[in-house]
């Protein structure tokens, strides 16, 4: 399963249909080592189908997928346990010797390293899903997952956790796949851009621009009105 | 005016000049918002808390009674049900009727609860438990608790056996149905979090689902121990010589009114001190859950 190649993941022909709907439909898709893909797609396109796919957590009907044995999802919710504390949150997955010491390296990380001992009813949405990252991350996967982790956060935490994550992705080095629906975030973040539709990957686009170019240039316009454009919504903009 | 052919509204002069006084609302920190200030006045307000309304029938009782409104046939005085109390007390008749009713009380409660316990947690966890033992409980729990009793007599005979099996079954039967309902109503998408995490079976058990069904263990705790008393009095009522039923069929026979009402005082007390046990847990076992707190 785990054979050391460039290709972090391989999706091949993958079929997945629930009763006459079919989701996923002869989709194929790579991601290269520590690179970061943002599929993008309306709603009911079949991308959460896929990532959970990817995850181990649903199987396909038809077709191959192979991933790295040690990943992470972060949910949409946070999904901490209300009755553990950060830290025991956080150390859920961890198994080895030092765990907690490693949870509160990653705690460190993502800016709450105070909050360890601390009920998750205590925190914001924005600290939930920081604890929720530092949970996929403290077992140093070689994929992240992320199943729309910010959409139910406010725009300026939204921004935050967007540097929050480039940042993290500097320091661990695995491939991540961001599902969304938000072209801005898909651009903020990607390596790579592909839009979903009818159950396969409609169109790709390879991300070459540098942070300042994500927040303003022309590049960055065009790149948004192609999306817009794909996602069938160019005349609205 | 001018010629169009729709005259242009014209508002109101005095809607444009006199706008309309908005009531407002300001709104600053409570008064004594130092918390135990707060908490101060509350306990003046309410200086017993949920034990005001009993304490204020305790004290009417008491003064219809002095009055003489009251037979003390029907109803004796509170402290006249204190001085029957004293009275046995001293005679040793009544601590030997407590120790006794509480000895059962406790043996039944270990059985029930052990059994309630294990059973429900295997049928939490494991489908083939579910098979084994749901259908057997759910028909059971149909049954009335004191329409056991004569079956039990037939099986068990009158003796302590009958008692503490009776206590048990109440005990056992709630703990059973809230713990399973507990374990498999925990959030699916946390067990498919851990799932996603990598988290083995023990550890699943031990931090998502055991965990996560306390809530509702404790909710059938409170149900055991109610029924635990119910089931004592059930059982108490036929053939004891000793213990509070006992002490009450012995005080209805001489028509002791007093001593009658002293034995329900006591199963109230012992009810009541399970309730406070099961809150004190609460409290400290489900300090994580974000929860209403009335003002």
């Amino acid at each position: 399963m785990s054979t050391a190649t460039t290709t972090s993941v391989d999706v091949r022909d993958v079929r997945r249909q629930f009763g006459d709907r079919v989701v996923l439909d002869d989709l194929s898709l790579t991601i290269g080592e520590s690179e970061f893909v943002v599929l993008l797609g309306p709603s009911g396109c079949g991308k959460s189908t896929l990532l959970r796919l990817l995850g181990g957590l649903d199987r396909p009907d038809a077709g191959t997928v192979t991933v790295p044995k040690e990943r992470a999802i972060v949910f949409q919710n946070d999904r901490l346990l209300p009755w553990q504390r950060v830290l025991r949150n956080v150390t859920i997955g961890l198994y080895e010797a030092g765990a907690d010491e490693r949870a509160l390296a990653v705690l460190d990380e993502v800016g709450l390293k105070d909050h360890a001992r601390a009920w998750p009813k205590t925190l914001s949405g924005g600290e939930a899903q920081r604890v929720s990252l530092a949970r996929a991350l403290v077992t140093e996967p070689d994929l992240v997952l992320l199943d729309e982790p910010f959409a139910a956060l406010d725009a300026i935490t939204r921004l935050r956790m967007h540097d929050l994550v480039r940042e993290l992705r500097r320091k661990h080095n695995a491939a991540m796949l961001l599902v969304t629906h938000d072209v801005d975030e898909a651009i903020a973040l990607a390596d790579r851009i592909l839009v979903m539709s009818d159950g396969r990957i409609g169109s790709a686009y390879d991300v070459r621009l540098d942070q300042d170019e994500r927040a303003i240039s022309a590049a960055r316009e065009d790149l948004r009105a192609a999306l817009l454009g794909d996602l069938g919504l160019a005349a609205v903009h | 005016m001018s010629t169009g052919f729709a005259p242009a509204r014209v508002r109101s002069p005095r809607a444009a000049t006199a706008p309309r006084e908005r009531a407002t609302e300001t709104f600053t920190a409570p008064a004594g918002s130092a918390g135990g200030l707060t908490r101060l006045r509350r306990r003046v307000r309410w200086p017993l808390g949920i034990y005001t309304t009993p304490v204020a029938i305790l004290v009417l009782w008491q003064v219809t009674s002095e009055l003489g409104w009251l037979p003390e046939k029907i109803a004796p005085a509170p402290t006249a049900i204190i001085q029957a109390g004293i009275d046995l007390w001293k005679i040793g008749e009544l601590g030997t009727d407590l120790t006794t009713s509480l000895r059962r009380v406790g043996i039944g409660l270990a059985i029930g609860l052990t059994i309630g316990i294990t059973t429900g947690i295997i049928a939490g966890l494991l489908r083939s438990g579910e098979y084994l033992f749901n259908g057997v409980v759910q028909i059971v729990h149909t049954i009335p608790l004191l329409a056991v009793l004569p079956l039990m007599i037939v099986w068990f005979g009158i003796d302590e056996l009958t008692k503490v099996l009776l206590i048990s079954f109440g005990a056992g039967v709630p703990m059973y149905l809230n713990l399973f309902a507990a374990i498999r109503g925990v959030d699916q998408r946390l067990i498919e979090m851990a799932r996603a995490a990598g988290v083995g079976r023990a550890r699943l058990i031990s931090r998502v689902l055991l965990p996560g069904a306390l809530p509702g263990f404790l909710v059938g705790l409170r149900f055991s121990l109610a029924y635990s008393v119910l089931g004592l009095v059930a059982a108490e009522t036929v053939n004891a010589n000793a213990g509070i039923g006992y002490l009450i069929n012995r005080a209805q026979t001489y028509l002791r009114t007093d001593q009658v009402f002293l034995g329900l005082v006591i199963y109230a007390v012992i009810g009541l001190l399970a309730d406070q046990f099961v809150r004190i847990l609460e409290r400290v076992l489900l300090q994580w859950r974000p929860s209403y707190e009335a003002q």
